[in-house]
């Protein structure tokens, strides 16, 4: 790792008051993404902000159907929060299946959204569940939030600070891992809520996250996994590599659409 | 530079390092405790897990200043008064180390599991909650009776104490 | 059997200190004044060197200093060598290219060492590395073993023309050919068997310590095998002359074959001391151990199987290309060739066999023995061609198997192994009753019900080991003779240490040899110690790879402790005035038989050091040494069976079970060798399901450079195993012990290959990923829709 100055900040505007202050600095959130990158030298922030610190970046708060995850809060509070699970599952499925035990007790939602790798969880969630991104400056919807690989609306120095969403009807995610990663080889979220049904797909699309909307349109039409039938996948627009062809992620898209779908029940 | 402090197996420690110092190369270097180790680059072989602030995490992962202020314990701070932690026992028992280097992280990383789950561990649970810990020598078999035999013995002795 | 003797379940004397933080590992290491190095690695597959610039490196913060190459020369260290002469079928001698352990003129794979930065911190002395400019002039390079003896392939060592190191063969070419040309059936074959990286999961180290006052190195590193190291350290790279080396191997976490290997660093790292004149460090991490530790495996085979009009094998006939990498690594001539092809009759009767192996550099990372090394070369591809012929002559596996076992020993095969003593019907029963072979259809009929395929699968291995006889594998061309070493040493109060040349890295060998003692001298475990892995303490050893320490390293000690029983007999006949002849050890004492006269071991072992009363012209002291050399290998074999059950929607297979019955002949610590064979199990199951090391075939860079690419084996990829064993006594060592170390890697990669194409019907290779499984079932398809 390169050398860097580490800040630890208590609140939110200090934390972006620090961050502004270095052209290089960058975000520390749980670290599980950018320690390891840093290590390998593939990243050389000059400064870091640590967020752990920040206690009004924690916690779950559910309120009828209205949902807010604090980004501070680990992958681990997401799996085990008995609210949370009484209004969406899915999520806490999702949160419990990433990386490790040892990942999920430091990672957080908000570090991984901001990063938003091709193949992490949540960007699928956040998507299909039409939440709000929400930042120290203002609010961003989903569908505006995601714009490619390891790329986001987030301008220079922005701070995630929570995401919101309505709780779905329904709601399901299934993941195959890459098997020497554990990485989402392909992911899939779907949910049925107040904006219709919504599917998204992680690890798979050649420019990250995304919609896929002809499953969308057939779960619309019939909420039962025999959408598989009917709907074909286009590999053109999905990735390739040692792990995984287009051809066989669009499968991969198809099956764990079907399972997240009997997921949800 | 930093003047990094923090509790390790109870005691209060103080050392300098650089900001980019990882947590591990912090207790290894300068703490002197080398039980924790590095077998990966990439956070995936878990053999550097500690516990801060009562939780699992992975040392290599974390910088030195991060864990500043928090309470960290390693594989040196688990048995008591050379008495074995039952964890430590049961993989003595069951033959769950061969080569012992992914041992220290298994170990903490059972530990860790069993106080989570609250007795509720059977193997396929203990398969997935080992997906953060790579084992090259045993094949995994005997770690999982000693974390299932573990187990058995940490939460008949919470309810025999119980009763 | 003691609670504590041979064959006892006794939990391992060494855990506590691995439980509690206390191993030692060579990274743990910390001596006076230390500092850390980095190696600058050649980015590119193939490439010249025009000129490397350090200037800008040393002024960075915190350097030492930064060595190259050409110093290294100049300084007179040698290259690194192959051990192992093997000489092609015209009779010419292996065409070996140098091999600089810091790279002068020219690099031949990504991560061939070029310089080494020491400074004060490994982040600092990384930092330095990064402005050492290197100029390259970028070469072609060839990756794979086929392409590299095209005409035309890029020539990676000038010695070796086509980059063919050697063309050898085995066995009676003419008679092979003749049963084919006769047979009823002919089986062919293509086999691949894939590139494995072997990941123990301590990382290599070396701190090298150059002592000037005494014009002495200490080198600390991850070593099967110190003395090895330091004698081919003295003897061929010119580091310093033996009594100025101590070779250290503290607690090493893992070997696999990997660390067997003298490797450029520690020889670099010793040099660099005297150079700058501190102790050196360096530490591997993960993807430089991808990158330079050796690989294993890497094979090309077209394989003949005869067989006559009753199924019985007339003959087989195999052409294998291995790939070597871009050097010649100490053992690797040896493992596509000794230890490979004398192996191709496996458990049957074969009455000819012909093999011809040609080796070939590529610019990829040296390789060499990974655990079996060789044997499960030679057990993939016989127990995937049985299989095919099986199906395709339409009778069941083990019908095939059975027809063709060996059953009367000893048995000579046509490829020089003689086989002493086994029974391959009794693990083959075991296995089949264990795995309920029969009730097979019923469960394969069930998950078909559930959409799922299920496949069945078995593998029938023999392997060699407890290598090996020094005179033998002399006339075959090895450099070193295999026999090992034991010095038992009496203290005055009767307990005792055991010095080994063996090497324990996760082999329990404190515990098992100690077992050993205790069972022969009826004392208890803990007043027995094993001392190992120094040069300075114990005599010249051979080290532990091919389970050897139990045949080998084990027999030296009871030959030394024979040694030790008659002289104590005789001091204790001497003090109790009983005839020698009458003295039996008995519960750590000596007793006169058939009397009531009893002394204790430690009043004895007291008086041969006060010396006050010895038999006449007795030397004083109880301290016995012994060479044991074997009379033959070892041959430990077993019948393998995995049921598997794949999802057709994403490829992924699951192992329902895996059931191995071995025979190991006489075992030490049943809950020891238990272990050594899920080890090696698990090490099997991720070459056939999940590991493959890659290259891109055109630039040459490795691909799976880390646990993020390439799939090691993890917790919930595997099944627990059903284990038994049908012990035959080994008949050509004292114990009776065959070995256990191998078998599990050795055994299981076919088993699961068989039962996976069993399974969808068609054939696949190593690894047997869920997007192969996959693609394989997607090109099925049609053609099982047609048919």
């Amino acid at each position: 790792m390169y050398d860097t100055n580490y800040h630890r900040a208590s609140s939110v505007e200090e934390a972006v008051k620090l961050r502004s202050s270095q052209d290089e600095a960058r975000y520390l959130s749980g670290g599980m993404t950018l320690i390891a990158t840093m290590k390998q030298r593939l990243a050389a922030p000059s400064d870091l902000v640590d967020l752990r610190h920040v206690a009004s970046m924690k916690g779950i708060s559910v309120e009828g159907r209205k949902v807010r995850i604090g980004a501070g809060t680990t992958h681990a509070e997401v799996a085990s929060s008995s609210a949370l699970k009484s209004v969406c599952p899915a999520i806490c499925h999702l949160a419990g299946m990433i990386g490790d035990p040892h990942v999920r007790h430091m990672g957080t939602i908000g570090g991984s959204v901001a990063n938003n790798d091709p193949a992490a969880d949540y960007p699928s969630a956040v998507l299909a569940l039409n939440a709000t991104v929400v930042t120290d400056r203002r609010e961003i919807v989903a569908d505006d939030y995601f714009q490619g690989m390891f790329d986001t609306a987030l301008e220079e120095g922005e701070l995630i600070t929570a995401i919101t969403f309505e709780a779905p009807e329904k709601a399901g995610y299934a993941k195959f891992p890459n098997p020497a990663s554990r990485y989402a080889l392909t992911g899939v979220f779907v949910a049925k809520g107040a904006s219709g049904v919504r599917v998204a797909v992680t690890g798979a699309g050649s420019n990250g996250v995304f919609r896929a909307t002809d499953i969308e349109i057939a779960l619309s039409a019939s909420w039962s996994s025999d959408f598989v039938a009917s709907v074909a996948v286009d590999a053109g627009q999905l990735m390739e590599d040692m792990h995984a062809t287009p051809e066989y992620r669009a499968n991969l898209v198809k099956v764990m659409a079907k399972r997240a779908v009997a997921m949800a029940g | 530079m930093a003047k990094v402090t923090l509790t390790v197996n109870g005691r209060t420690m103080s050392g300098e390092c650089d900001d980019r110092t990882l947590l591990v190369h912090f207790i290894r270097d300068k703490l002197g405790l080398t039980g924790t180790h590095v077998g990966c680059d990439t956070t995936q072989c878990g053999a550097c897990v500690v516990h801060m602030d009562g939780k699992s995490v992975k040392s290599c992962s974390i910088l030195a200043v991060q864990a500043a202020g928090s309470s960290v314990t390693t594989i040196e701070g688990i048995a008591s008064q050379g008495e074995l932690h039952p964890v430590q026992a049961a993989f003595n028992q069951h033959h769950g180390l061969q080569c012992g280097f992914c041992t220290p992280g298994m170990v903490m990383t059972a530990v860790d599991m069993i106080n989570r789950h609250g007795g509720q561990l059977d193997e396929v649970t203990v398969r997935h909650e080992l997906e953060g810990n790579i084992c090259r020598c045993t094949g995994y078999h005997n770690i999982v009776k000693a974390v299932l035999s573990a187990n058995e013995e940490m939460h008949g002795a919470s309810r025999q104490a119980a009763e | 059997m003691g609670m504590e003797g041979i064959g006892a379940r006794v939990a391992r004397k060494e855990d506590k200190r691995f439980l509690t933080g206390k191993g030692r590992y060579t990274d743990d290491m910390v001596v006076p004044g230390m500092k850390y190095a980095y190696f600058v690695r050649s980015p590119h597959a193939h490439a010249k060197i025009t000129g490397i610039n350090v200037s800008a490196a040393k002024a960075m913060p915190g350097v030492i200093d930064v060595l190259d190459g050409k110093q290294l020369q100049a300084d007179g260290i040698g290259n690194l060598i192959c051990g192992w002469m093997i000489h092609s079928k015209d009779g010419s001698p292996m065409k070996m290219g140098a091999w600089r352990p810091l790279a002068v003129d020219t690099v031949r794979y990504v991560g061939d060492a070029v310089a080494i930065v020491v400074a004060n911190s490994v982040a600092e002395a990384r930092d330095a590395a990064e402005v050492v400019t290197v100029d390259y002039e970028e070469l072609p390079a060839v990756i794979t073993s086929v392409a590299a003896l095209e005409a035309g392939a890029p020539q990676i060592h000038p010695e070796a023309p086509g980059n063919l190191i050697f063309d050898w063969q085995i066995g009676d070419g003419a008679a092979t050919d003749k049963a084919i040309a006769e047979a009823a059936h002919v089986t062919e074959i293509e086999i691949l068997n894939n590139r494995l990286s072997p990941n123990p999961m301590e990382p290599r180290a070396a701190l090298g310590v150059y002592d000037e006052a005494e014009d002495h190195y200490t080198c600390y590193t991850t070593s099967q095998n110190p003395h090895v190291a330091r004698l081919v350290m003295s003897a061929f790279y010119n580091v310093a002359p033996e009594n100025k080396l101590r070779v250290i191997a503290p607690d090493v976490g893992g070997g696999f074959g990997s660390k067997i290997y003298i490797y450029p660093e520690e020889i670099v790292c010793l040099w660099a001391s005297k150079k700058t004149g501190v102790p050196v460090k360096w530490t591997s991490d993960r993807t430089e151990a991808f990158l330079t530790d050796a690989h294993g495996r890497d094979h090309v085979s077209k394989v003949k199987m005869a067989f006559d009009k009753d199924h019985r094998i007339i003959g087989l006939k195999v052409d294998t290309i291995a790939n070597l990498g871009a050097y010649m690594s100490l053992f690797s001539s040896a493992v596509p060739t000794y230890l490979y092809a004398t192996l191709l009759s496996g458990q049957y009767a074969i009455p000819a066999i012909h093999a011809n192996v040609r080796t070939v550099y590529t610019n990829t990372v040296p390789v060499d023995a990974y655990r079996g090394a060789g044997r499960p070369e030679a057990t993939y591809l016989l127990e995937r061609t049985m299989e095919v012929a099986a199906r395709e002559l339409g009778v069941s596996p083990a019908e095939l198997r059975r027809k063709n076992f060996i059953r009367s020993f000893p048995y000579q095969t046509p490829v020089i192994m003689n086989y002493d003593a086994g029974d391959y019907e009794a693990s083959l029963s075991a296995a089949m009753s264990a795995a309920d072979w029969d009730g097979f259809a019923a469960r394969r009929a069930e998950a078909e019900g559930r959409g799922k395929k299920r496949g069945i699968g078995m593998s029938c291995y023999i392997e060699a080991c407890g290598i090996a006889p020094s005179q033998a594998v002399g006339s075959l061309g090895a450099g070193v003779g295999l026999w090992e070493s034991a010095e038992v040493r009496v203290n005055a109060v009767g307990t005792i240490e055991v010095l080994t040349g063996s090497h324990s890295h996760g082999q329990g060998h404190e515990t098992t040899f100690a077992q050993l003692v205790a069972d022969r001298l009826g004392v208890p475990l803990a007043s027995v110690n094993i001392v190992h892995g120094d040069t300075d303490k114990v005599q010249m050893g051979m080290g532990t790879y091919g389970s050897r320490s139990g045949a080998v390293g084990m027999s030296a000690i009871v030959k030394a402790l024979d040694k030790v029983e008659m002289k104590a007999k005789k001091i204790a006949a001497h003090l109790m005035e009983a005839d020698e002849s009458d003295i039996v050890i008995e519960n750590g004492a000596l007793k006169v038989a058939g009397t009531d006269k009893t002394l204790p071991w430690f009043q004895m072992a007291l008086a041969a050091y006060t010396a006050h009363n010895l038999p006449a012209g007795m030397e004083p002291g109880l301290k016995e040494t012994a060479f044991y050399d074997p009379s033959n290998f070892t041959f430990p074999a077993g019948c393998y069976i995995a049921e598997v059950e794949i999802d057709p929607d994403t490829g992924k297979t699951e192992i329902i079970q895996f059931v191995a019955a071995d025979d190991f002949g006489n075992i030490i610590n049943p809950m020891i060798v238990e272990g050594q064979v899920h080890g090696g199990l698990a090490q099997g199951i991720g070459q056939a399901l999940l590991e493959e090391v890659r290259y891109d075939e055109t630039s040459g860079q490795l691909l799976t450079a880390s646990y993020m690419d390439y799939a090691m084996p993890r917790a919930d990829d595997l099944p627990s195993f059903k284990l038994s064993h049908q012990n035959t006594p080994c008949p050509s060592n004292p114990l009776g012990i065959k070995g256990c170390g191998e078998a599990g890697a050795i055994g299981s990669p076919p088993a699961l290959i068989n039962a996976i194409t069993d399974a969808i019907g068609v054939e696949i290779t190593m690894p047997a990923t869920p997007l192969k499984v996959w693609q394989a079932l997607q090109a099925a398809q049609p053609r099982m829709a047609a048919e």
